[in-house]
């Protein structure tokens, strides 16, 4: 590998004083450029491993036993592969139950999001009207405020509606918490597709609203489909919000797996089954390593997104 | 053409409009104003306090503590995740030579770039409680289990106040890398080939490339990563609550504004104050995003 350089340097079109000198210093560089490499693939490796393993080590330990777990050698395999600790996990700490629920609210949220973010992005984007601007910069203004800030408030805001411990009220401010970057990154999209095509469909008689779903949208499929994976996976993973809003008294039915996890996590060491921990944490990966093997590509481009301009 | 536009456009956004009023301007407005109140919610009007809560944030150690633990975070956070981050996109995309004229990655490339990236599609909450096992105390954690090996005595990297916080910003690194590897990799992978093939041909060495070249046009990139970082460094609440010893422990050792506007609100019901420290928080975070942007301006190198 580090041959490749080289041959190049000599053909250079230099002087000859000139090319004897680069000749030399290539030497040295190759030399350089050989340790660089070989610490550099030393440093990938190292790294690949210190993703893998907790990972790893995670899913193994969900089959182990309690005293394999604290006496054993870590790195051991279980001794039996046997799968008390997931039934254990699944109904007794109720990780399916969170696992549905999570899936319930980010799929009605995620669509909530889209629709609403592309809705209100399109016509931001390309109808100027008298305040459009404004309103435009309001919804981008979300993107600089912490959650924080607006934590307490939003906390009285659900309460009063009525809506706390309600999925509604988790979806709608799933919703809400997601505009910003929604709209934002849809209205430059949007303001990417061609206006002749739009006219032509308007001349054909369609509607606004009819131009919009039927064309506009299959247009925009591309920008639709990174927005919707930052969209899911950013709700999938939230805490913050539903930690905020589903507490209380038999709020834990309608917990998230998020929560549920970290309350698992806490009792865990009351009642000392950490294998069940471990599976409701497999539980909780393993979903994510395969949806991320197949959309592997789709998924980094969707969530750097919002980064690359 | 004209005909229906206005209910269009009323209609398109009447919805989205109102559920962002609803739930995000309008508690960010109420924000600024319960911060200068004593509401505890129990009594029916907040009174008027003035900057009352400001005033005890001042003299509130444990403000000051977070305080400090977000400058730390601020600054070895986006340092070790940047420089890890640039180190191995460079190796992914460059450090393999010049293959007929294009740079490419070392071997294995691909292989690398899926995993690495692979900790950022997880929760923090689930990496968090990961790594609280992880770092379990004694030798059933997997580093504590890997010491034993070499019979070194277990590190208490949540119990020891002085580890604890460097812990957790392992753990942020852990999951951050990743994802900028893969953002730095597409600004790499827009530098023409032709400035790495006239690299080479005068004779420039992997180390040459990367400080002149990879570096110099990846800048508009890396202030965005800092930005981006710096405000995750304002946050960590989610991994602070699941990971530290009582929560932001032990004795405040990993505590972050985050989590002490959680506790204040929510385990001590003081309203008031823990909008003092959002609004804290809010001019935190915005003067830091407008330094970085200011201080890292320089020209953008045109292609």
């Amino acid at each position: 590998m580090t041959t490749e350089i080289a041959p190049s340097a000599p053909a250079a079109p230099a002087g000859a004083g000139k090319a004897g000198a680069k000749a030399g210093s290539t030497l040295g560089r190759r030399r350089e450029v050989g340790l660089l490499s070989s610490l550099g693939h030393i440093a990938l490796a190292v790294w690949a491993i210190l993703v893998i393993a907790p990972l790893l080590w995670t899913i193994l330990a969900s089959f182990k036993s309690n005293t394999e777990i604290f006496l054993g050698n870590p790195f051991a395999l279980p001794k039996e592969f046997g799968f008390g600790s997931y039934a254990r996990a699944w109904s007794e700490a109720h990780v399916g139950r969170y696992f549905l629920n999570s899936v319930f609210v980010v799929s009605l949220s995620t669509a909530g999001t889209m629709l609403f973010g592309a809705m209100a992005a399109y016509v931001l984007a390309r109808y100027p009207f008298p305040g459009n601007r404004v309103i435009y910069y309001l919804f981008v203004s979300g993107l600089a405020f912490p959650v924080f800030l607006a934590l307490v408030p939003l906390f009285l805001v659900v309460n009063n509606l009525g809506l706390l411990n309600t999925y509604t009220g988790l979806i709608l401010v799933y919703i809400a918490y997601s505009l910003p970057f929604t709209v934002f990154f849809l209205a430059a999209f949007f303001k990417t597709l061609p206006q002749s095509v739009a006219e032509a469909a308007m001349i054909d008689g369609a509607s606004h609203t009819r131009l919009f779903f039927q064309i506009m949208v299959p247009m925009a499929r591309p920008g639709l489909v990174s927005i919707a994976i930052f969209n899911i996976i950013g709700q999938w993973n939230q805490y913050l919000l539903p930690v905020a809003l589903m507490q209380g008294q038999g709020a834990d039915a309608k917990w998230v797996l998020t929560q549920g996890i970290a309350s698992i996590s806490t009792s865990a060491g009351y009642e000392a089954d950490w294998a069940a921990l471990f599976a409701a944490l497999t539980l909780s990966i393993l979903p994510m390593i395969i949806v991320y093997a197949v959309f592997q590509r789709q998924i980094q481009s969707g969530l750097t997104s919002g980064a690359v301009k | 053409m004209r005909h229906g536009r206005y209910p269009f456009i009323v209609g398109f956004l009447a919805i989205p409009v109102a559920i962002y009023v609803t739930f995000v301007i309008g508690p960010y407005a109420q924000a600024f104003y319960l911060a200068t109140t004593n509401w505890r919610g129990v009594s029916a009007n907040p009174k008027f306090v003035g900057l009352e809560n400001f005033e005890r944030l001042l003299s509130d150690d444990i403000f000051w503590k977070a305080i400090r633990h977000h400058v730390v975070l601020l600054l070895a956070m986006p340092l070790l995740t940047i420089a890890i981050a640039l180190f191995f996109a460079f190796m992914l995309n460059v450090g393999g030579g010049s293959r007929g004229g294009v740079m490419t990655g070392v071997r294995g490339s691909k292989f690398y770039r899926v995993v690495f990236f692979f900790p950022q599609v997880l929760a923090v909450v689930i990496v968090g409680v990961i790594f609280s096992r992880v770092y379990a105390p004694d030798d059933s954690g997997l580093l504590n289990g890997a010491l034993g090996l070499f019979g070194a005595d277990p590190v208490l990297f949540m119990a020891n106040p002085r580890v604890a916080l460097w812990s957790i910003v392992g753990v942020l690194v852990w999951q951050a890398v990743g994802f900028y590897v893969v953002l730095f990799s597409a600004g790499m992978a827009s530098v023409p080939r032709d400035i790495y093939e006239a690299a080479t041909i005068d004779g420039a060495g992997r180390s040459a490339m990367f400080f002149r070249i990879t570096l110099p046009l990846l800048w508009d990139t890396l202030q965005v990563a800092w930005v981006y970082l710096g405000i995750a460094a304002f946050d960590a609440f989610a991994i602070v609550q699941v990971l530290s010893v009582d929560q932001g422990g032990p004795d405040g050792a990993t505590t972050v504004l985050g989590m002490e506007i959680y506790r204040n609100a929510f385990s001590y019901s003081q309203f008031g104050y823990a909008s003092a420290m959002g609004v804290a928080l809010f001019f935190l975070t915005i003067t830091f995003a407008a330094l970085t942007l200011r201080v890292s301006r320089r020209d953008t190198i045109e292609l």
